[in-house]
């Protein structure tokens, strides 16, 4: 068997963390090649070493059976190893070719030969049968295509063994089937692909071998045919995972929270245009669609930071279309928001800090006319740390300092502490890695199963799909379908696209 | 509170001494190439600042109007707002002190004092009201009015004393103030009053209200993350507000205190710029009430240190600025950048 790429007793540490812990990997010529693991598991650090972003302290790496030493990313390149960024590194302003050739431009003199570029590229193009418009800005793209240019850079610059770092976090369920399919068109052609990943699910769609790190350490490499999801999870994880977590009960017919024909203005994002939709007690309520398409701006609604033009809505009976972000605090609403960095928590506050934002000014949080009391404020955030499992060294380490999976348990914690009646779950565990995603589905199922109700916008559909007892799809600002959970892939995808169902 | 108190005293001070340090050698160095005698500069210089009972005296009441200004500064920057203004805020307090001082007449001191001061703070957060509201309602940026607004207290002032309440007389100031109304003198024959007490007060009130007031913790919510203070219902605008008027009640005071403490009148352009130098002094002090005293000090001494130099050794006071421009070069200046930097990130 001719190895591609071979990784012997890789070390990597930084100031406190071993990042990566004598690692092997044998990738084999053609196949494509996943790489498992939880958030911090140190695959990213892995990738970075053989791409020449990182040293290592100790190891080698071989690229079919010649050790290299690769210092640069150009020498990565040289080498034929190609990368894909979670974040691509193009330049908006450009041309799509001209984003490939940056940087390999062919040259006669000091001037570009542009044709003989086009040439090259549209040749590329019509061997590996991907298809895009040359000579569209970058910027005008949507982020699909944007990717299959950074793949067209790589291939472009001769590599023949490519590495996808996380490329399915940015993309639709659509792109990422066609994602897919191409990468299987490239494999057929005697690619080497490695992908990095922590979704099950494109793992089992894509790969012919995966190998599973944990904490820096590699578990083990098997072939996909003899792995299942749970025995991936449980290493992956280090304990069993559950899937399918019960459901439980039926939704009542009493309804907590509903939004009646509202619409706003398009001031600073999309327009709501006659929203409506209602919760009810012991239901969690999905809100599936593609990023974009109003689910801030219907957060920000019903959170109160945003004017509703026409429509209202109504909690517990109550009229609150008018009310204060803090009043309908007050009246039993939660928010996870859906960026816990921007939105969700301060990071250079501590955790009691964060706990307590929102709470400050009422007792017993305040004593007298405006100072806070800190035994009962102490008391307050360790019992949440306690009740929450955040991993903390104590309620005063900064947020900054913390897992993304304990910064959500934070203001999970802030959100459940004071009586609730619906909670609006934005986006809730983007970036999370397994087992905190599992945490945090299993605390809104608990919430669910308590009686209350929840709003879950996200644009996970296996989360959606996972949770919800209804699901509404939402595009351009309007609610364009229900379905239930169980509808197949191809439905979600169709309203998602902004095609109703009838036609 | 003792706990944030030891907290940032456990901090490493070694950036600010190092930084210090490396000012005072390349002040010896420019004293060198200038050719001054460097080491008996230095001497006057420290001879001045510390010497003895009435040079120590004279660090302390140069230390006062900044640690006033550099109080108000840090206030404002807590709640994210830049107030540059504070100069001008300065100079409306004092103003506004130095009338009630002159113009009320048998009042008994225990009235009287605590009116004037009261009123200079007053004067100060009215100034700073202005660009508050401004900014709120107008949304224009405060970096530019607050110092629109300073140069307007500047030149309303100089006129105020050039002519409707100019003293008889050849120098533009207003008449002495009552000596009801007077900050007693702690340590003649130098110029240290009750202001130099009274601006330690105030560190420590800002340090409760920052720390142990839940207006304080929502001031710093919102001067940290406003995104997720409105999340959490609280009103950024009017916490914004409320720093503003601090901010310019404190600068008011330390107009105040120099009126009422060092000059007994309004004198027209008494401040060589304790607002500005508040500034630098905030950030020098690591944005916390406790280093702006710690701060103050040392901008205190270089300036009376300066002055003794500059009498004794015929080496201009202008080296004690220079040594002042570079700790603030080597501490401030990379402070405030990468504070700006981290929030063009969004972080």
């Amino acid at each position: 068997m001719a190895f591609a790429l071979q990784v012997r007793g890789l070390t990597k540490s930084f100031p406190g963390v071993l990042a990566n812990d004598h690692i092997d990997l044998d990738v084999e010529e053609g196949e494509i090649h996943g790489i498992l693991g939880e958030n911090g598991a140190g695959k990213s650090v892995l990738m970075s070493v053989i791409y020449g972003l990182y040293r290592p302290d100790e190891g080698k790496i071989l690229v079919r059976g010649q050790e290299v030493a690769i210092g640069s990313p150009s020498q990565a390149i040289r080498c034929g190893i190609g990368m894909v960024h979670q974040n691509l590194t193009l330049v908006p302003q450009l041309r799509v070719f001209e984003n490939i050739i940056l940087g390999q431009e062919p040259r006669r003199g000091i001037f570009l030969e542009r044709q003989k570029a086009r040439r090259r590229i549209e040749e590329l193009l019509h061997q590996t049968g991907l298809s895009i418009d040359l000579n569209a800005r970058v910027r005008d793209l949507p982020i699909g295509l944007q990717q299959r240019v950074e793949i067209l850079k790589m291939l472009y610059r001769g590599a023949s063994i490519l590495i996808f770092d996380e490329p399915t976090t940015v993309l639709t369920p659509q792109e990422v089937d066609q994602l897919i399919t191409y990468l299987l068109a490239l494999k057929k052609q005697g690619k080497t692909i490695i992908f990095i990943s922590h979704k099950l699910r494109e793992v089992f769609a894509l790969c012919d071998r995966v190998t599973v790190l944990r904490r820096g350490k590699k578990v083990g490499t098997c072939a996909i045919k003899e792995a299942t999801p749970e025995s991936l999870a449980e290493m992956m994880v280090g304990r069993r995972v559950l899937f399918e977590l019960p459901r439980g009960r039926k939704p009542a017919e009493e309804v907590v929270f509903s939004v009646e024909g509202v619409s706003t203005l398009p001031e600073k994002g999309k327009a709501l245009r006659e929203v409506s939709f209602r919760v009810h007690r012991y239901e969690i309520l999905g809100i599936a669609g593609v990023e974009g398409n109003g689910q801030t701006e219907l957060a920000e609604t019903i959170v109160g930071l945003r004017r509703v033009r026409q429509g209202k809505l109504v909690l517990n009976g109550e009229d609150i279309t008018y009310l204060s972000v803090k009043e309908r605090i007050k009246r039993g609403l939660a928010h996870i928001p859906e960026d816990r960095h921007r939105r969700g928590a301060i990071l250079d506050f501590t955790v009691m800090e964060n706990l307590m934002l929102g709470f400050e000014d009422e007792p017993p949080l305040r004593r007298g006319l405006l100072t806070l009391h800190f035994p009962t404020l102490q008391e307050f955030a360790s019992s949440l740390i306690r009740e929450f499992e955040i991993a903390t060294p104590g309620g005063d380490t900064l947020v900054r300092t913390l897992s993304g999976g304990n910064q959500q348990k934070v203001v999970l914690a802030r959100e459940l502490s004071h009586p609730v009646s619906v909670l609006l779950a934005c986006q809730p565990t983007r970036g999370l890695d397994v087992a905190a995603t599992e945490y945090l589905h299993r605390k809104l199922l608990e919430l669910k199963n308590q009686g209350k109700a929840v709003v879950l916008i996200s644009a996970d559909l296996d989360e959606i799909r996972a949770l919800s007892d209804r699901v509404l799809v939402l595009y351009e600002g309007r609610i364009i379908g229900e379905l239930s959970p169980e509808s197949d892939e191809y439905q979600f995808g169709l309203l998602m696209g902004g095609k109703s169902l009838a036609s | 509170m003792l706990r944030r108190a030891r907290r940032f005293l456990e901090f490493p001070f070694l950036p600010e001494v190092v930084a210090i340090l490396t000012a005072f050698l390349l002040g010896l160095l420019v004293l060198f190439f200038t050719g001054y005698p460097p080491l008996r500069a230095f001497s006057a210089l420290f001879r001045g600042a510390f010497g003895s009972r009435n040079a120590f005296g004279q660090t302390l009441t140069q230390a006062t109007p900044i640690l006033f200004t550099s109080l108000s500064f840090l206030l404002s920057f807590r709640a994210g707002i830049f107030n540059i203004g504070i100069e001008g805020q300065l100079l409306m307090g004092a103003f506004v002190a130095a009338l009630l001082g002159t113009m009320i007449r048998s009042l008994p001191l225990p009235l009287h004092l605590p009116l004037a001061l009261l009123g200079g703070g007053l004067g100060g957060a009215l100034w700073a009201l202005i660009p508050a509201l401004i900014k709120t309602y107008l949304g224009a940026h405060e970096v530019i009015t607050t110092m629109m607004m300073s140069y307007i207290a500047s030149y309303l002032t100089s006129y105020f004393v050039n002519y409707p309440f100019k003293a008889p007389g050849w120098v533009a100031q207003t008449n002495p103030v009552q000596p009801t109304a007077l900050l007693p003198r702690i340590l003649p024959p130098t110029q240290l009053s009750l202001a130099f007490p009274l601006a330690l007060v105030f560190s420590v009130l800002v340090f409760y209200f920052l720390f142990r007031t839940y207006l304080g913790f929502q001031v710093r919510a919102v001067g940290l993350n406003p995104e997720v203070a409105e999340n959490r219902g609280i009103s950024v605008a009017s916490r914004q507000i409320l720093a503003f008027l601090l901010s310019g009640f404190v600068a008011g005071i330390g107009g105040a205190g120099e009126v009422l403490g060092v000059h007994g009148k309004f004198v027209d352009g008494f401040s060589p710029g304790y607002g500005w130098d508040g500034i630098a002094v905030s950030l020098v002090g690591r944005l916390h009430p406790l280093g702006c005293i710690l701060a103050s000090l040392l901008f205190g001494m270089l300036r009376a240190g300066g002055m003794t130099m500059a009498r004794v050794t015929k080496v201009p006071l202008d080296l004690s600025l220079i040594i002042q421009a570079l700790v603030i070069l080597l501490i401030a200046a990379p402070r405030l950048i990468r504070i700006f930097i981290l929030r063009k990130r969004g972080l």
